[in-house]
């Protein structure tokens, strides 16, 4: 005769029921219940889980990088990034030598109600001017509100986390973030 | 009960009638709000990996509130289409045979709103009911996903009662009446083979029976693994996808105060009832106080386990659903009934 | 791994004529049943006319389209790196697998190819992509039968690959980590060992799930038999992916037409099964995410030393050409024929994805079955809206 084979629904029952007893009691049967350990889920807003390092969360930006030579603006898909600048005179940069024309910036304004967060204006920035910020947290009511300028978007820099060492057999210098 | 706990006080029958009637309701309302605290909102999501409601109240004890407080002052809305006076009458039928069927649950020596002769026999008669008013519901909705599932339930109901009546004959034969109150008072007072430590729970002999009424109480409920009817996937909530406010939560009371009801009616027959066993000689007076704790809990117990179930188990197709409920258990429960008649001549 | 017996064969026929018999005689009219296009089914914005016999299906067509965005006329104006963000979008659940197979035809047309470590990373992010993917797909056939938990276990324990991926590449649903060349950077200390931890999770789901779901008889009842799809109809349909592995066609691009990434050093088998039902792709995909949990495995623990990029210009233009690359992706076989004449942006690109050749089996396939079925067999088939509609 064929041994008897639990029916699959039991055996079903006894994985949701395992499941149970290891969200109510993480720590064995013995201690008092704590479900919130045991859950996979963070009870936000009261905890929050930290995103990684590289998460695309705001993008900032530093001003003194920043030659306006608008790059990011024709890069992104979304046109997402509005920039303003107009030319003036910097001091030279010897003694008796002639002022040099720079960029200097009137309005660096990123709308995050269109951007996509693909990351193409960080990359193609050739003067290290736009870095990623793991940081999410910046709802807004009104919509209006989710055009960051220039200041906020200064101010997410000190987010901006470093830049991780990589895995070994990597080739690729790890760049720094200039603070 | 009055007669005890108002000692003295000679209260008109109306007056009683109307005192239990209050306590019972309230007890229902109290007993169900607490089921759906306890399984609908914490034990799924345990067995999910989740804390569920946590925010309303300490621990979200309170969500049940919220949502009704939300569900009330929702807008009513009647479709183009819809016969208003059938649509606005479902809900009531099924939240009257849900009612109605607690009449003669007893849940102390005296803590029955009316003890009836017929006990199991009204209790099972009650809970058809239903199943007009969801076909009511399927129909007047005038919406095709709400008929489709108002026929599947009506199907199911009716194909799901036979079993529910097989199963619990084996228990009338057995106890010999089917008032419920004698039923109680035969399993605590009863023995097994000569040891009365815990009574005669007719669990024991009538396991069958208890297999097949609780599967047949989960398709009463139209509960996973049966609930066709209101298959979320597919017909998004059947017969109830047309009502809103109050009367969707008309049918939510009704679904899981109808499983408190079932649960109770099985802790009855199977389990012994609010008695404990006669041997360990509580007085009637305790048992008053101790009684619908007792039946409470055993209820509350079972409900568990029909919860547990589905939120667990896949659906069945309508057709694999009859072809259970009429090739497998009926078979089984008339199989069960001749046996039990065998045996209490017998022994 | 029992297939269907022909005795039940025979039974689900001869009850299917039974309820014919019955139908003729209580002359019961067609209804028109529309499914969708918002349903909670339908796995996005799919409409189903269904025209019904009483609970069974007389004809039924599928109409898509709700959710058109336009793809293929959005990428002549855009430039190659703003493609592959967009590209992500297709199918969202299976992200970097979209960019793959575009970036490889823009590769060719270049002449380029990507470094030995970046085709090992992109391997291994491919099959990180099908797990997330798979393991969706056999949360949601659960919910579709009526079972809840799965779903949320599915969800937790897709998290973890998901982790993984933002960790690499900073986007949970996103990557856009593929670069004409190679990848954009390169992997975070630890990320390796960390990504093999995974695996472990992956595959203690795969067991919960065969035992809670796939062994449940409710599950074999309403799966086995169901939506059977003969070996040449899924040939004549083009069906691709799980779907035509499930019955019986060895057919897997991976291992027929590795372009640009590492299959063939790899230790890893292609699965199929004979019988062509629903129970038969739900079974190919969770040995699927089995399969691709050992190549994730192998792939961290061979990813060679060396650049990520190869030595690409700035601006990139793609010099004129047209090139087709199809790869097997998580739904089923999803191609690019990316047509250039020298510019920015591609002159015309043509997406093949998988759903939309796999959904048009769907009147033939929903022919006669019960409504339930509907909902059982458009699950097994598994497609994503956005792949369908682009």
């Amino acid at each position: 005769m064929p041994k008897p084979q639990i029916p699959g629904v039991l055996k079903g029952l006894g994985v949701t029921m395992r499941t149970a007893k290891e969200t109510m009691f993480p720590d064995g049967m013995l201690r008092p219940p704590s479900p919130s350990k045991g859950a996979a889920t963070v009870q936000y807003p009261h905890e929050a889980d930290t995103p990684a390092d590289r998460a695309r969360g705001v993008i900032s930006l530093k001003e003194e990088n920043c030659t306006s030579c608008m790059l990011c603006a024709r890069e992104c898909p979304d046109w997402c990034i509005y920039i303003e600048a107009h030319k003036t005179l910097a001091p030279p940069r010897r003694e008796g030598g002639k002022p040099r024309q720079v960029n200097a910036l009137d309005r660096f304004d990123i709308d995050f109600s269109l951007c996509m967060y693909c990351g193409i204006c960080v990359e193609v920035c050739p003067f290290e001017a736009l870095f990623w910020s793991p940081e999410y947290e910046y709802s807004e009511i009104r919509i209006q509100d989710l055009l960051h300028d220039k200041s906020r978007l200064a101010q997410w820099f000190e987010t901006v986390p470093d830049f991780e060492a990589l895995e070994s057999g990597s080739e690729v210098k790890v760049k720094k973030v200039p603070r | 009960m009055t007669q005890q706990l108002l000692v003295g006080l000679q209260m008109a029958y109306w007056q009683e009638t109307l005192l239990k009637l209050l306590l019972g309701v309230a007890a229902i309302l109290l007993l169900t709000g607490g089921v759906v605290y306890l399984y609908l909102f914490k034990f799924v999501s345990f067995m999910q990996s989740r804390l569920g409601p946590m925010e309303a109240g300490p621990y979200g004890s309170l969500q049940l509130l919220a949502e009704v407080g939300k569900w009330l002052q929702k807008e009513d809305i009647f479709t183009e289409d819809a016969d208003r006076f059938v649509f606005g009458l479902a809900p009531a039928v099924v939240l009257a045979s849900t009612f109605l069927m607690f009449v003669v649950i007893p849940a102390g020596p005296d803590a029955v709103i009316s003890d009836l002769g017929t006990g199991i026999y009204y209790v099972l008669a009650m809970s058809s009911i239903s199943v007009l008013g969801i076909l009511m519901a399927g129909w007047a909705s005038a919406n095709k996903y709400a008929l489709l599932g108002g026929l599947r339930a009506a199907g199911q109901l009716i194909a799901y009662e036979l079993p529910l009546v097989l199963a619990v004959l084996g228990v009338v034969i057995q106890a010999g009446s089917l008032n419920l109150q004698d039923i109680v008072a035969a399993q605590s007072g009863g023995s097994i083979f000569g040891w009365t430590g815990i009574g005669s729970p007719y669990i024991l002999t009538q396991f069958i029976a208890f297999g097949i009424f609780l599967i047949a109480v989960q398709a009463e409920l139209t509960q996973t693994p049966f609930d066709m009817p209101i298959a979320e996937s597919e017909l998004v909530a059947g017969y109830q996808v047309e009502y809103t406010g109050i009367r969707f939560l008309v049918y939510f009371i009704s679904e899981f105060a109808t499983a408190v009801g079932f649960a109770a009616v099985a802790s009855t027959l199977f389990l012994g009832g609010w008695a404990l066993p006669g041997s360990w000689g509580l007085s009637d007076a305790t048992m008053t106080v101790v009684g619908p704790l007792v039946i409470a809990t055993k209820a509350v117990l079972l409900v568990g386990v029909v919860f547990w179930t589905r939120f667990s188990l896949p659906r069945f197709r309508e057709d694999q659903l009859q072809r259970l409920a009429w090739k497998f258990l009926i078979p089984i429960a008339l199989a069960n009934i001749v046996v039990t008649g065998i045996l209490k001549v017998v022994f | 791994m029992t297939a269907i017996t022909d005795r039940q064969k025979l039974q689900y026929i001869a009850a299917q004529a039974a309820d014919a018999r019955v139908n003729v005689e209580l002359e019961t009219e067609g209804m028109t049943l529309n499914i969708g296009p918002q349903h909670p089914a339908t796995h996005g914005t799919l409409r189903i006319v269904a025209r019904l016999d009483g609970e069974q299906v007389i004809a039924a067509e599928p109409i898509c389209g709700y959710m058109h965005r336009g793809y293929e006329k959005l990428t002549e104006v855009r430039t190659y790196a703003q493609v592959t963000t967009l590209v992500n979008r297709i199918d969202w659940l299976g992200s970097f697998a979209n960019e793959v197979p575009f970036i490889l035809a823009a590769e060719q047309l270049m002449g380029v190819e990507a470094p030995p470590r970046a085709q090992w990373i992109r391997t291994l992010l491919f099959e990180m992509s099908r797990i997330s993917n798979l393991i969706l797909f056999l949360g949601d056939m659960a919910v579709q039968l009526g079972a809840v938990t799965p779903a949320f276990f599915a969800f937790r324990d897709r998290e973890y690959v998901l982790d993984q991926i933002e960790r690499v590449t900073g986007g949970r649903f996103h990557p856009n980590f593929d670069r004409i060349g190679g990848l954009k950077d390169d992997l975070p200390k630890g990320w390796l060992a960390d990504t093999k931890a995974t695996m472990d999770k992956v595959r203690s789901f795969c067991d919960e799930i065969e035992t809670l779901l796939m062994g449940a008889e409710i599950f074999q009842a309403r799966t086995r038999g169901i939506g059977v799809i003969p070996h040449d109809v899924a040939q004549q349909y083009g069906l691709s992916g799980a779907n035509a592995r499930a019955s019986g066609i060895d057919w897997d691009l991976r291992r027929d037409q590795p372009s640009g990434m590492v299959y063939s050093e790899l230790d890893w088998k292609v699965i199929t099964h004979p019988d062509g039902d629903s129970f038969a792709r739900f079974w190919v995909r969770l040995q699927e995410v089995r399969e691709a949990a050992k190549i994730v495995e192998q792939c961290c623990d061979g990813v060679p030393g060396g650049p990520i990029m190869a030595k690409v210009p700035r601006i990139i233009k793609v010099p004129a050409g047209e090139a087709w690359v199809s790869t097997e992706n998580p739904l089923g076989e999803m191609g690019y024929y990316v047509v250039s004449k020298g510019d920015l942006t591609p002159f015309r690109v043509k997406i093949r994805s998988a759903s939309f050749n796999n959904v048009a089996i769907a009147p033939w396939i929903l022919r006669g079955v019960y409504v339930p079925d509907i909902i059982t067999i458009l699950a097994s088939l598994y497609f994503i809206l956005g792949d369908i509609d682009r």
